[in-house]
């Protein structure tokens, strides 16, 4: 498992180019985002992302690791996840195959045979052990508030060394320490501990001509106006006090589902029958039919 | 800012922000000056987002972080002004709540006899007196709350369950016999919502109930927000192991204690802001209100149900459920009725205990 790596790209000497660089891979980031991540990268610093779902967080990492020319390693995280999902495992079954071989081919020496029992063949890594082991990389521990507490521990140990050590083999470091992005949607708070060896940052929704930007970026078919339609009836969406407004990921929704329809820009009709693609609760829905929202955005759009 | 002022400065900024609420310690402190290292300390911007992202570490400190930069370096206009809604502190509401005098000159009596701790355990909060204040704050202290418990995924070796594949691969390895293991699944803590009305008129239980929230915040996964005109979280301050420093953040954490209560409205503050993301999910929430509500009893009424989608347990406590010829009239708690999985009381020491009881057993 030796990929090929392109030349990693020079470290951007300041928040300004590091934006640029994730400008050309199609991330818009804001001031803000491109200095949490220059200081992060800089500092050697974990980034520990909070938002509204939709603001951009994991992709943050996607568009890093291509931006600078790195692999990425995603850790998604989860109730109950524990090191051997994490971390590393020992793979059992094969274990057992050589063994059987070893007995087949008439070995005797069971000091050895164990020894051989514990070796890197036999040690399936984990997206953390697996960034240790490629770094330079882009690690992406998404949606840390999900896991339990018991994992914080494990996850500091992890990012405060930058090494494993594993009983039967020993120490496994980073000669250069990955850059990590670890996520968090708030359903709970994250340990101090965990927080003060991070960078923080929260992200917000995009502003209307940074979504449009966005919104253009990503589906090159997209017309201005549609886009700027799209951008501004999502953000009067916002505005409405829903249940869960709808994030950029759903403007890019609602944009795709009228291209598909074949529409260049947004009427009322085609708004409301596509609303499926941005607001996912029936109250939702109800509540921006009943507000005149649409008819005022798309009005707008036949006037205009 | 310039030469050699620049570190004092950076330091003293980072105390004015402290003394607004925000937790940041040396280590944030040496971050955020490590950070400037690499930046340009010369442009306001690239101060303000190396502070953010060093010294803050949750939402609530943003608005506050914004007026202590405002306030410190002056000039914010060239600024990404982050939030409108900045909240102020106010002094603290709270710890006057209750009849605090009895911290005073007057010293309570130190041992009191088994028998007036049984009065007092069945007397109303509200008719105490400093005195009487004083040693039920002590036998809150003392309550020794057990969280309700859920099955957790992870899976622990047993002796009769399910078959352990792992457990029986390991030991063929080792003694090359297939020996039958087994696992069973674990249980782990459920999340308790502590929900408390610091409006006036609750003022005589604020402090007791806000005092029993610290409690069982030192006993399980706990989220504790105060409701009145607006909806404050107060689970950090509460972290405090010590109840008097637990209470005075808190109280100036609360900025509208002693006011109205718009219950819809911060129940759907709630809802929104830690709710529906996870918070009262599967959770077993608590209210402590006495349901008079001055706001939309039909929004409260939503609230309510889309609460109940979301929690285990939904348990009501009202400090006038416990009095004689009490009924659930209150235009709030009327609203809220349907969709509540148990009403208790919850003026006295005892009522206390039977919520714990009632949060152990949901």
């Amino acid at each position: 498992m030796t990929p090929v790596e392109p030349a990693a790209p020079p470290e951007p000497a300041t928040p300004d180019d590091l934006a640029a660089a994730l400008d050309r891979v199609g991330y818009l980031p804001d001031d803000g985002v491109a200095t949490a991540a220059f200081l992060a990268l800089r500092m050697r610093r974990p980034l520990f992302c909070e938002g509204e779902p939709g603001t951009g967080k994991t992709s943050l990492a996607a568009a890093l690791a291509t931006a600078l020319g790195l692999p990425l390693l995603r850790l998604q995280c989860h109730e109950g996840i524990d090191a051997t999902q994490a971390l590393y495992d020992w793979d059992f079954p094969r274990q057992l195959l050589h063994l059987r071989a070893l007995e087949a081919a008439g070995a005797v020496d069971a000091e050895a045979a164990e020894a051989s029992l514990h070796t890197r063949r036999f040690l399936l890594a984990r997206p953390l052990l697996q960034a240790l082991e490629r770094a330079p990389c882009v690690l992406l521990v998404d949606e840390v508030d999900r896991a339990d507490d018991e994992f914080e521990a494990l996850l500091l140990e992890v990012l405060s060394e930058n090494a494993v050590t594993i009983p039967e083999l020993g120490r496994i470091a980073a000669d250069t320490p990955p850059l990590v992005v670890l996520t968090s949607n708030r359903t709970r708070d994250v340990h101090d501990a965990l927080k003060r060896r991070c960078l923080y940052h929260w992200l917000e929704h995009p502003d209307l001509t940074r979504e449009v930007a966005i919104l253009r970026r990503a589906l090159p078919d997209v017309t201005e106006r549609l886009a700027t339609r799209v951008a501004t009836a999502v953000r009067a969406l916002r505005d409405l006090d829903l249940l869960k407004p709808p994030g950029v990921a759903e403007s890019l929704d609602w944009a795709r589902a009228l291209l598909a329809l074949g529409r260049t820009d947004l009427d009322t009709a085609t708004a409301a029958a596509t609303l499926g693609a941005v607001l996912k609760y029936r109250e939702d829905t109800r509540r921006a039919l009943a507000s005149g929202v649409l008819d005022r955005v798309a009005g707008s759009a036949v006037a205009g | 800012m310039s030469g050699a002022d620049a570190p004092t400065a950076l330091v003293g900024f980072a105390h004015a922000l402290r003394h607004a609420g925000v937790a940041c310690g040396p280590d944030r402190v040496r971050a955020f000056t490590a950070a400037l290292d690499h930046l340009d300390v010369a442009r306001a911007a690239d101060v303000y987002w190396a502070g953010r992202v060093t010294l803050c570490a949750e939402p609530d400190d943003l608005p506050r972080y914004d007026a202590a930069f405002a306030a410190w370096f002056g000039g914010g206009d060239r600024l990404p002004a982050s939030r409108p809604r900045a909240r102020t502190r106010t002094a603290s509401h709270l710890a006057a709540l209750g009849g605090g005098e009895g911290r005073g000159g007057r010293a309570p009596a130190l041992r009191v006899a088994a028998s007036d701790v049984e009065t007092l355990r069945r007397k109303d909060i509200a008719a105490m007196s400093p005195a009487e204040r004083e040693h039920l704050r002590r036998l809150v202290a003392e309550l020794r709350p057990v969280p309700p418990r859920r099955r957790a995924v992870r899976a622990r070796p047993a002796r009769r369950g399910a078959v352990d594949p792992d457990r029986v691969l390991r030991r063929m390895v080792a003694t090359r016999e297939a020996v039958p293991a087994y696992r069973r699944r674990t249980t782990r803590p459920r999340r308790v919502v502590l929900l408390v009305d610091v409006s006036g008129s609750m003022k005589p239980y604020a402090d007791a109930l806000l005092r029993f929230a610290h409690v069982v915040a030192r006993a399980m996964p706990v989220e504790v927000c105060t409701l009145g005109t607006r909806l404050t979280r107060v689970t950090r301050q509460l972290r405090h192991r010590d109840p008097g420093l637990a209470l005075a953040a808190a109280a100036r954490a609360v900025p509208d204690a002693d006011g109205g209560t718009r219950l819809g409205e911060t129940l759907k503050a709630f809802l929104d802001r830690w709710g529906q993301r996870g918070a009262a999910r599967g959770a077993v929430v608590v209210l402590c209100s006495d349901g008079w509500e001055r706001g939309d009893t039909a929004l409260l009424a939503e609230q309510a149900a889309r609460l109940a989608r979301l929690a285990h347990r939904v348990l009501w406590v009202n400090p006038h459920a416990g009095h004689d010829g009490y009924r659930p009239v209150q235009s709030g708690i009327a609203a809220a009725l349907p969709h509540l999985d148990r009403l208790l009381a919850g003026h006295s020491l005892d009522t206390l205990h039977a919520l714990l009881e009632e949060v152990r057993r949901a």
